[in-house]
């Protein structure tokens, strides 16, 4: 177990090191520079700007300070906010998205376990179709456009919400459904043939056999066998909420992460867009390897296997 | 039981060979794999439904080009600027040329001085350009930009997977290592790093989608090639030294052809998706070019006061996304032998 | 005469499916007394499996009950809601079900899966389940049962499984216990095992055994009576000296036929396959695959026939019209056996 588990994390550091290298040198090949205001300036100006970000040295060394920092944390100078250091532009920001991502992901597996089990259960009936028929939706419908339409339909028509901004968390309320539906839809339809398939197993058909009601059937063994899958999905979960991140933050004007993100791209800040995409291919990395941990440990039969390995 | 039965003597006499009955014939009409699957997705409705929606919006979509100039499509009308749908025939609010403007139907077409003839069918943009024919074309973008992303699934995907399944061993190591360096960042930021690299626009957005969309595939077929490469059939064909390109065509190719149809049709709403998002965003397709994207970002600047600028482009774009997950469903659904029950 | 605890009459039971109602049992009744171990043979199709879901109320749900009545003592099993059917499930019937290896839930440990029945019927708190789960283990020879307890399935080989699928289904003493195919999908030493075990445990806790398979060969030494199913219908029943020495109906030969023995050379397969229940046929379902058929088997249903007071068949060939026929040389020889064997009796007696 012990000796997997190293393996993994050097697996993790090795992506993580390419991701980088990949990353740094894609930047490099960016067209034009990273200054909004190049036209107006001078020759002079300019080598005086790329001196004091260090790109007038050679690309190997740019690359090898580049690791260098990053080892200590250090992820460059932000080009949009002068004099800014990458690292405190992310964590001063990190908390309102992952107070998000966490809320859209507890609010998604949740209700879509709800009605995933509630479909499965009552399979072949109008329930079964009207669950389906919601998660299609939920799939289908782009997470933009739905977060339009609530901040438009319930916070400004009804009043219901703050329309934008990040405040208390009345106003985390409409992004986090926006976020979520995603999740929701899939973790609905997930469970929902997960469980079907597990209440036409033979086990199930032994407890009925025993006796037991049909509660007890899904409480004590269909619901434990559909949901110990599920938490394969918390990986692909998290690139959802990453990328949903990026354009519901915008919508709701949320300093957060993603709105950062979008607003390096379109101003060149090439050190902090390298930062992010560091960010998120880190906390990807990190959430796979604590999910398949926690897959081995809740299902007896890995747990055994995991053992071995 | 036991009461005696009159019986002709005839009925004894033996029935001669010749006359045996034909068990075998069974009494459900036999079907192959394809018509199988062919007669389970007509049962479902929501996907045989879809796959007729689909179909009409590619003839619509590819059929516009003889009719739309791209020329017109670009070009502003500001006289025409932002009026509401007008059908001819339709005296329903909304549809008929008025707009509601402070609580009031107010009639933009009499109001701006359009003649009389003209009409719109979705209305027009903040150009004056017609909603109806941006949407079309902006199907059409997000149409080739699925067909493109399903063009690389079935190209690279597959024979990516298939190769590391078979090879197995060192190469498929190093095979899935590169795919899990690929898949460790979300394809969307991928997409977003390729675009900057790139000039923003439909081919950009085309050769980035191509880069991240392959890898579900490429993992999902390696799955599979490793379990079929293990099959007696599989075996007998290598040791009858078929070649392994032969047997990848005869052998895998079609017992994988389920995995692979279920799977693109996974690919296409995430390739619409990426489209309409990166365009949303604006870092995407980008005026005056016209796609869904594009046009939900302009409707939502004028949402408020123009919600069917949003609406119609928002519309269309759920509608295609629905109808390829309904038809996806169905699809796996007619495919999984696992599902026939 | 024993206590009559089932009696099941004229049973029918179809399938909807989309090519049409599959008529899986036809006209079957049979009963089954206390302490007595009823099998139930027949090839796969035969509606065996669907007879005995029936009794357990775990009919699919594309399944219908056309006609007939399941009599439990004096109480009409199909009549009963699902509520009831859920206190007679596992406390007064039980059911081993076939494959072990797919039987048992495999997240949860084997103590609880054990409790469950008895928490559930008997009301009993979890700890003092568990100590009888523990006492069940035990009987069913599960070795080192307080740590094996706590196990899960995948921890278990397949015959160590089927016991534990047996001590579920026995936990709570049940009078009926139904046996769909127990040993089939196990190797042949662990079979027998299973079999000992199960005609063990049967006269500890005094069950009455509905025992089903398509294995002549399990039935000979496990049960007192045996019925024949083909196609959905009930052949030919007795006790099991009349079925192995005296059968009459040309299906029940081609079976023995088809079973080795110490003095057979070659094995006698049945030719052809069980007829389509979509659409069965008018007369003697078997009439296609018998040498022995007569004009009067495709165009009418045999009744049955009574051979004695326990053995009753389902075949022309009892009528008292018909023309004598001569059975396969292994039945003949069987005959025989069962002529000296009766002799024997009456001597005695």
């Amino acid at each position: 177990m012990r000796k997997y588990l190293l393996k993994r994390v050097f697996y993790m550091l090795l992506t993580l090191f390419l991701v980088a290298t990949i990353t740094f040198f894609l930047m490099k090949l960016m067209p034009g520079t990273p200054y909004s205001n190049q036209e107006k300036m001078t020759p002079q100006q300019i080598k005086i700007m790329n001196e004091q970000y260090g790109l007038n040295k050679p690309v190997w060394l740019q690359y090898l300070i580049y690791l260098g920092g990053m080892l200590h944390g250090d992820l460059g100078t932000s080009f949009q906010y002068s004099n800014q250091p990458v690292s405190y532009l992310i964590s001063s920001r990190i908390g309102a998205s992952a107070q998000l991502g966490l809320q859209a992901m507890i609010f998604g597996v949740l209700v879509g376990i709800i009605i995933g089990s509630f479909a499965a259960i009552n399979r072949n009936t109008w329930i079964d179709t009207l669950c389906t028929i919601l998660s299609i939706i939920g799939k289908s419908v782009p997470n933009f456009v739905l977060a339009v339409l609530l901040q438009f339909y319930i916070a400004l028509k009804l009043g219901w919400f703050p329309i934008a901004d990040w405040g208390g968390f009345s106003y985390t309320v409409l992004p986090t459904i926006a976020l979520g539906v995603g999740p929701l839809a899939e973790t609905a339809r997930f469970i929902r043939t997960g469980m079907v398939d597990v209440l036409n197993s033979d086990y199930i058909e032994l407890a009925r056999a025993k006796g037991l009601t049909k509660f007890g059937i899904v409480y004590h063994h269909a619901l434990r066998n559909s949901l110990i899958p599920l938490v394969t999905l918390i990986g692909p979960y998290t690139v959802a909420l990453m990328t949903g991140s990026m354009v519901i933050e915008n919508i709701f004007s949320i300093p957060g992460i993603g709105e950062q993100f979008v607003k390096s791209i379109t101003t060149n800040d090439y050190p902090t867009i390298m930062g992010v995409t560091m960010l998120f291919s880190a906390g990807l990395v990190v959430v796979i390897l604590l999910t398949d941990i926690v897959y081995g440990i809740i299902d007896p039969r890995i747990r055994l296997s995991g053992n071995g390995d | 039981m036991e009461e005696k039965i009159k019986l002709s003597p005839d009925s004894f006499e033996a029935l001669p060979k010749a006359e045996e009955l034909d068990n075998e014939k069974i009494a459900a009409p036999s079907l192959t794999f394809v018509q199988d699957a062919w007669r389970r997705l007509k049962m479902n409705k929501g996907a045989f439904v879809s796959l007729w929606i689909i179909v009409l919006m590619i003839v619509v979509a590819f059929g516009s080009s003889f009719f739309i100039d791209h020329a017109s499509l670009v070009k502003s009308a500001p006289n025409y600027a932002n009026l509401p749908a007008k059908i001819p025939g339709v005296p329903i609010n909304g549809l008929n040329g008025k707009l509601k403007v402070s609580g009031q139907w107010v009639d933009e077409y009499k109001q701006n001085n359009i003649p009389s003839g003209k009409y719109f069918v979705l209305g027009t943009d903040y150009l004056g350009r017609s909603l109806a024919e941006r949407i079309i074309y902006g199907t059409k973008v997000s149409l080739i930009v699925a067909l493109v992303a399903t063009f690389f699934d079935l190209t690279i995907g597959v024979a990516y997977g298939i190769i590391s399944g078979w090879k197995g061993g060192r190469v498929d190591n190093v095979m899935q290592r590169i795919i899990e360096i690929i898949s460790s960042v979300p394809s969307l930021v991928i997409v977003v790093l390729m675009l900057l690299v790139l000039k923003p626009g439909m081919t950009s957005i085309i050769a980035a989608i191509a880069i991240s969309s392959w890898t579900t595939m490429a993992r999902m077929i390696r799955a599979e090639t490793l379990q079929l490469k293990s099959q007696e059939y599989v075996l007998a064909a290598r040791s009858l030294g078929e070649s392994a390109p032969k047997i990848a065509w005869k052998h895998l190719v079609p017992n994988l052809s389920s995995i692979i149809i279920i799977q693109t049709m996974y690919t296409i709403p995430t390739a619409i998706f990426f489209e309409a998002f990166l365009s949303f965003i604006g870092i995407g397709i980008s005026a005056p070019e016209t796609s869904l994207g594009v046009l939900l970002n302009d409707g939502q600047k004028n949402f408020q006061f123009l919600p069917y600028q949003m609406w119609y482009p928002a519309i269309v774009l759920c509608v295609l996304m629905i109808a390829f997950n309904l038809l996806g469903d169905g699809l796996r659904d007619a495919f999984d032998p696992k599902t026939r029950r | 005469m024993a206590e009559r605890i089932l009696d099941v009459k004229n049973l029918e039971i179809n399938f909807h499916t989309y090519a049409g109602d599959v008529k899986a049992i036809r006209d079957v009744s049979f009963h089954l007394d206390k302490g007595e171990t009823l099998a139930i043979v027949g090839e796969s199709g035969s509606g065996k499996s669907v007879t005995t879901k029936s009794l357990m109320g775990l009919l699919a749900n594309n399944a219908e009950v056309v006609g007939g009545s399941i009599m439990y003592h004096d109480q009409d099993i199909l009549k009963k809601s699902e509520k009831e059917m859920q206190n007679i499930r596992g406390k007064d019937i039980a059911m081993i079900f076939q494959d072990p290896m797919t039987s048992l839930d495999p997240t949860m440990k084997i103590g609880q899966q054990i409790a469950e029945p008895l928490m559930k019927h008997k009301k009993m708190e979890k700890k003092k389940a568990w100590a009888q789960a523990l006492d069940i283990l035990k009987l069913v020879g599960i070795v080192n049962p307080e740590k094996r307890i706590n196990e899960y399935p995948h921890q278990f080989s397949g015959g160590m499984r089927q016991r534990i699928v047996i001590a579920i289904a026995l936990v709570c003493y049940p009078e009926i216990l139904i046996a769909d195919e127990p040993t089939t999908a196990l190797d042949v030493t662990i079979q027998a095992q299973i079999l000992d075990l199960m005609k063990e445990l049967q006269s500890k806790i005094e069950t009455s055994i509905i025992f089903i398979t398509h294995d002549l060969g399990v039935v000979a030494g496990m049960a007192d009576r045996v019925a024949v199913m083909y196609a959905g219908k009930i052949v030919e029943y007795g006790t099991v000296d009349e079925i192995f020495y005296n059968p009459q109906h040309p299906y029940t030969w081609g079976l023995l036929n088809s079973m080795p023995t110490l003095s057979s050379t070659s094995l006698e397969a049945i030719p052809g396959t069980p007829p389509d229940l979509l659409d069965p046929p008018k007369g003697d379902a078997f009439a296609a695959r018998s040498a022995y058929a007569m004009k009067i088997d495709v165009e009418k249903e045999p009744p049955f026939f009574k051979v004695s007071d326990t053995h009753y068949a389902a075949t022309w060939l009892l009528h008292p019209d018909a023309p004598k026929v001569t059975p396969p040389t292994e039945i003949v020889r069987r005959q025989k056996l069962f002529a000296k064997m009766s002799a024997n009796k009456s001597v005695k007696a």
